[in-house]
């Protein structure tokens, strides 16, 4: 007889508890059902209390001064560096760089291939991507003379990998693909797009924005080059993400923005650079964000990401088995792999109508094209409701996104 | 009081006989469908309403110093929200169409009841309106 371990049961009320705004009612009284996590999550108390006591008691510049505060600042902040470490996994703390977000991380690691790429490069992105994983390589496809090439998708909102060879060529320099589609919840495999930009020797940059959240995360497993996601996205602050990078491409880079904190030595002649990550974080940087991401990344690692993981993927299969029930409702996006987000249209009902009245019963979804507006066009949908849970997301919010359904069918049907 | 102003006091004396926010929508949305749509080829792009999350399609200009309005959406709430502007504005002398103030929505509490993202959207619509009227006034 083979014993094993069993993990303790998810206590879902013990969680919701943590998060204050869990309690909160809308309009007039009505529980709030807050399915809108693939936009932003909640925040735990303790990262409410993390940055109130950084403010109140070691707010300081960090990196520079002798004084007490900034000493315990700096240790507190590069804390913080070392937890986003062992929440990806990686290697070396100098191998995670604090940025503004998913976009502005997308937007350092573009910057930097602007120096690398020239006419006649390739640059691959693939069908799912949110615009912040677009626009910048276009931009950089503009600047540099190289050419935007995209991974198909098939109906399904799977990406089509039969033709990968065609669109990885030994032009391509840089592949940047989502790991979860925020749109569709689609779980991109990753293995063959990875080896494939490798075989061919290009960098891969992976968009783990929609993945930070729910699923544990290894980047040295995974095998990318370049990892993002973002804090607000992960039950931290607004305004504070991370980039990791493997150590040699982050030397190859060039610096994103010039400023304090980032440089070796100035003079008017020249300036020589920081090493990592300092080569990449100018002026003063994020310092509280920093902490409380930091702070919500151990939640997050205390709780058990296979156990979030875990609930959530059954919390998900009932909301696809009750959605499914639901008459005139057609999933957009039936990938093979979903993580959190769930798309739909009821009906003809134009998905601001649904969200609308949703909304006045107190459920909150998302609409529209999502932030990925060539995702809509290739499924030929102007927009769409979706609804994206979290793991303090329960089967009575579930029951209530359907509830609520029904209300808006009988108002427009 | 002025026509503009009239108007509007029809609109909410329809209105005010509803007080749940349900049947509100519902009025809101039959007084869309009691508006002519604007023919499919009519909806051109150059008409689209910038700021609205739903398409919205704005036909309006200014004959003989009359202000003309006519407008679609493909969300049935806000054609509802155009079509309480159309019957505002419509057939206005174009002076008063550019200076007139907009009070039926939270008058009748509408406003309360849709996303601040719809109310952006009502913005622009009137916004749009205004402009036109200028140009002809």
């Amino acid at each position: 007889m083979t014993t094993e371990t069993i993990p303790p049961p998810f206590d879902v009320e013990r969680v919701r508890a943590d998060f204050p705004i869990l309690a909160r009612t809308v309009y007039d009284g009505r529980p709030l059902v807050y399915l809108d996590n693939a936009a932003t999550t909640q925040k735990p108390q303790v990262v409410l209390d993390r940055l109130a006591a950084y403010y109140a008691n070691e707010n300081a510049n960090v990196h520079r001064g002798v004084h007490v505060l900034s000493a315990e600042g700096t240790e507190s902040y590069e804390a913080a560096r070392r937890t986003v470490q062992r929440f990806l996994g990686a290697a070396h703390a100098h191998e995670v760089v604090f940025t503004r977000g998913t976009t502005e991380a997308i937007n350092l690691v573009a910057h930097g291939f602007g120096s690398i790429l020239t006419e006649g490069d390739e640059v691959v992105v693939s069908a799912l991507e949110h615009h912040a994983n677009i626009v910048p390589w276009q931009m950089l496809c503009e600047r540099t003379g190289a050419r935007l090439r995209v991974i198909p998708m098939l109906d399904s909102g799977d990406l089509d990998l039969r033709s990968l060879g065609e669109t990885i060529t030994d032009r391509a320099k840089v592949v940047a693909v989502t790991h979860t589609s925020n749109a569709l919840g689609t779980v991109v495999p990753l293995a063959p797009i990875i080896d494939a930009a490798h075989a061919v020797g290009a960098a891969v940059l992976v968009d783990s924005a929609q993945v930070a959240p729910h699923a544990p995360l290894d980047v040295q497993a995974l095998g990318a080059d370049f990892v993002v996601f973002s804090g607000h996205k992960t039950f931290g602050p607004t305004g504070i993400g991370a980039l990791w990078g493997r150590e040699a491409w982050l030397d190859k880079l060039p610096p994103y923005q010039g400023g304090g904190d980032m440089i070796d030595r100035v003079t008017f002649e020249k300036t020589t650079f920081a090493g990592l990550p300092a080569k990449f974080e100018a002026g003063t940087p994020h310092v509280a964000g920093g902490i409380g991401l930091g702070t919500a990344l151990e939640y997050l690692m205390d709780l058990g990401l296979d156990a979030v993981a875990a609930y959530e993927a059954d919390l998900l299969a009932y909301a696809e088995e009750r959605l499914a029930a639901v008459e005139g409702l057609r999933f957009v996006g039936t990938p093979q792999r979903r993580a959190s987000a769930i798309s739909f249209l009821l009906g003809d009902v134009h998905p601001y109508d649904a969200g609308t009245v949703l909304d006045r019963l107190g459920v909150a979804v998302r609409t529209g094209h999502h932030c990925a507006q060539p995702v809509m066009d290739r499924l030929g949908v102007p927009g769409t409701v979706r609804a994206s849970v979290a793991f303090y997301n329960t089967r009575a919010d579930v029951d209530a996104l359907v509830d609520g359904l029904a209300q808006v069918r009988a108002l427009f049907g | 009081m002025t026509e503009a102003d009239r108007r509007q006091q029809a609109i909410a004396d329809e209105f005010a006989f509803v007080d749940d926010w349900m049947l509100q929508l519902q009025q809101l949305i039959e007084h869309g469908e009691a508006m002519p749509p604007l023919a499919d080829d009519a909806k051109t792009d150059d008409l689209l309403v910038r700021g609205c999350q739903s398409r919205v399609w704005l036909d309006a200009g200014t004959e003989a110093g009359t202000f003309h309005v006519r407008a679609d959406s493909d969300s049935q709430l806000v054609r509802g929200l155009a079509s309480v502007l159309v019957r505002v504005f419509d057939g206005l002398p174009a002076d008063e169409a550019a200076t007139a103030d907009v009070w039926v929505f939270s008058k009748v509490g509408l406003a309360d009841h849709l996303s601040p993202n719809r109310a952006n959207g009502l913005d622009a619509m009137w916004r749009a309106i205004r402009e036109a009227a200028r140009r002809g006034a």
